[in-house]
């Protein structure tokens, strides 16, 4: 099986200048590759970088050494981590889907364009990405009297859902998940597993840290423990 | 993806008696991008904006700007009639106080009218309702149409002066503090409106501001500056989140979360 993430060699330390310039280093030679259809899960203490790790994988942080490949899903290559800022926005629009814990909510902007905006940055007509991008929030039963509200209000739950929707309305070639199902309910659960099933059979590959260690087996193919440096080394 | 900057900037310098006020910065803007120069009062952010757009000659340093017709012309040699030409044409500026984008006396439907015009427009029926329609894009209500900004609060004035500046669809805005004085509630609500209006119309924008929140919110990338030189920039939730410099992480750190 072809990969679509290939990480090697991946450090990652913190120098924290307000703190006396204290060196935090978190990861190094750190490796992950993932097929397509294939889903890893990141597993390990808490501390040991598995945020880290993910965070590097979207970009929101940079590798001090290491590369990121990805495929795109016109077979082309490219290397996450020597990516220009442009090249990364580019990246995140096409390439890597991510759903994070918490909602980073912006004012005004109801639900449903939350949900459709990564159709429409794409070149999906408005109308087409809004059905979409309402079907979904039904789909993980968001009540349909909040799809014109903006999410700052919402409950924890209600506002992963959001988020879960969010990253699931475009096709991506590599998922992130950063705890998807923390705040759900059982029912909501299921059609995370469900969203996550369908995402590998249409070849999406994918890295998650599930706490869940029920949905952990049923969607992971893999585990890779990440384990804290000082024991590593 | 285009591949030609719409505005670069090399080495440029620009000093106040002693002071540097702006020294040896460079930068790209890319059409459609976002760009926000963050720092502290006194970190020469407002300067290069000017230097940037024009307005101030620097000591040493060229920028360029890309125009529609695909030529590439030197900001600071294309000469006073030339750069008013572009001022009217394919740039805009949103300045902190709007009294200083807008004719306060005018009304608000023709402070919108009169930049339509002075880019070409003469049909007075059409220019009222193009004004009218972006009055309603701005939130601003029909019946104000006659009224002068002097009237109105200074969240609906700054709306106004947005209306104003987009209504010719500039390639590329200026805007230098553009929610500094604002009551908080009336900045988010702004804020939003710059956002949705910046990536529906395509522009590229500088955004001087020392508002991180705003930043997040707006920019693609981000540059920060400090004594006058950039001390890092990059992808904005990069620079924000996983912040380098000493003093990135200070500014980072000093916000307070809600």
């Amino acid at each position: 099986m072809s990969w679509t993430l290939r990480a090697e060699g991946l450090a990652k330390s913190f120098t924290l200048h307000l703190q006396g310039g204290v060196e935090m280093p978190v990861l190094r030679g750190a490796a992950l590759e993932v097929g397509a259809g294939e889903c890893v899960a990141l597993s390990g203490p808490s501390g040991a970088g598995k945020s880290t790790l993910m965070r590097l994988l979207q970009g929101n942080y940079g590798a001090d050494a290491g590369r990121i490949l990805l495929r795109r899903s016109d077979g082309s290559v490219a290397d996450l981590a020597q990516a220009s800022p442009r090249e990364v926005i580019a990246l995140r629009r096409d390439t890597i889907g991510h759903v994070s814990q918490f909602l980073r909510v912006i004012p005004r902007v109801p639900a449903l364009e939350v949900v459709a905006e990564p159709l429409t940055a794409r070149g999906v007509p408005g109308e087409e990405a809004r059905a979409r991008a309402a079907a979904l929030l039904h789909r993980l039963n968001l009540p349909e009297r909040l799809h014109a509200l903006p999410p700052a209000t919402f409950s924890g739950g209600e506002q992963q859902r959001v988020n879960l929707a969010r990253g699931f309305v475009a096709e991506y070639p590599l998922m992130l998940l950063d705890e998807p199902t923390a705040s759900l309910d059982a029912v909501n659960r299921e059609v995370v597993i469900a969203l996550i099933d369908e995402a590998k059979a249409r070849g999406a590959a994918l890295v998650g840290i599930f706490h869940d260690v029920e949905v952990r087996h049923r969607v992971a193919d893999r585990v890779l423990e990440v384990a804290p440096l000082r024991e590593a080394a | 993806m285009n591949d030609h900057p719409i505005l670069s900037a090399s080495s440029v310098t620009r000093a106040f008696g002693a002071v540097r006020a702006v020294a040896g910065v460079s930068l790209d803007l890319w059409p459609g991008e976002v760009l926000a120069i963050v720092g502290e009062s006194g970190s020469g952010k407002s300067t290069l904006l000017r230097l940037l757009a024009g307005d101030v000659r620097p000591d040493a340093g060229t920028v360029l700007y890309r125009a529609s017709s695909g030529a590439t012309r030197d900001v600071h040699t294309m000469g006073e009639p030339a750069r008013r030409h572009l001022a009217r044409t394919e740039w805009g500026f949103v300045h902190q106080d709007a009294r200083d984008g807008l004719r306060m006396a005018v009304s608000a439907g023709g402070n919108v009218g009169e930049r339509l015009m002075a880019s070409g427009a003469r049909h007075y029926g059409d220019i009222r309702a193009e004004a009218a329609r972006w009055l309603e894009r701005v939130e601003i209500p029909a019946a104000r149409i006659d009224d002068a900004p002097r009237l109105f609060s200074g969240g609906m004035r700054q709306r106004l002066q947005i209306a104003r500046t987009l209504v010719t669809r500039p390639r590329l805005v200026f805007m230098d503090e553009p929610t500094g004085g604002l009551d908080v509630s009336v900045q988010a609500r702004l804020l939003d409106m710059i956002r949705a209006l910046v990536a529906d119309l395509g522009i590229a924008v500088i955004l001087v501001t020392h508002d991180i929140a705003a930043a997040r919110l707006l920019a693609h990338r981000l540059v920060v500056m400090r004594h006058g030189r950039v001390v890092e920039e990059g992808l904005t939730d990069r620079v924000l989140d996983d912040p380098r410099h000493p003093y990135t992480q200070l500014l980072v750190s000093s916000v307070l979360a809600a």
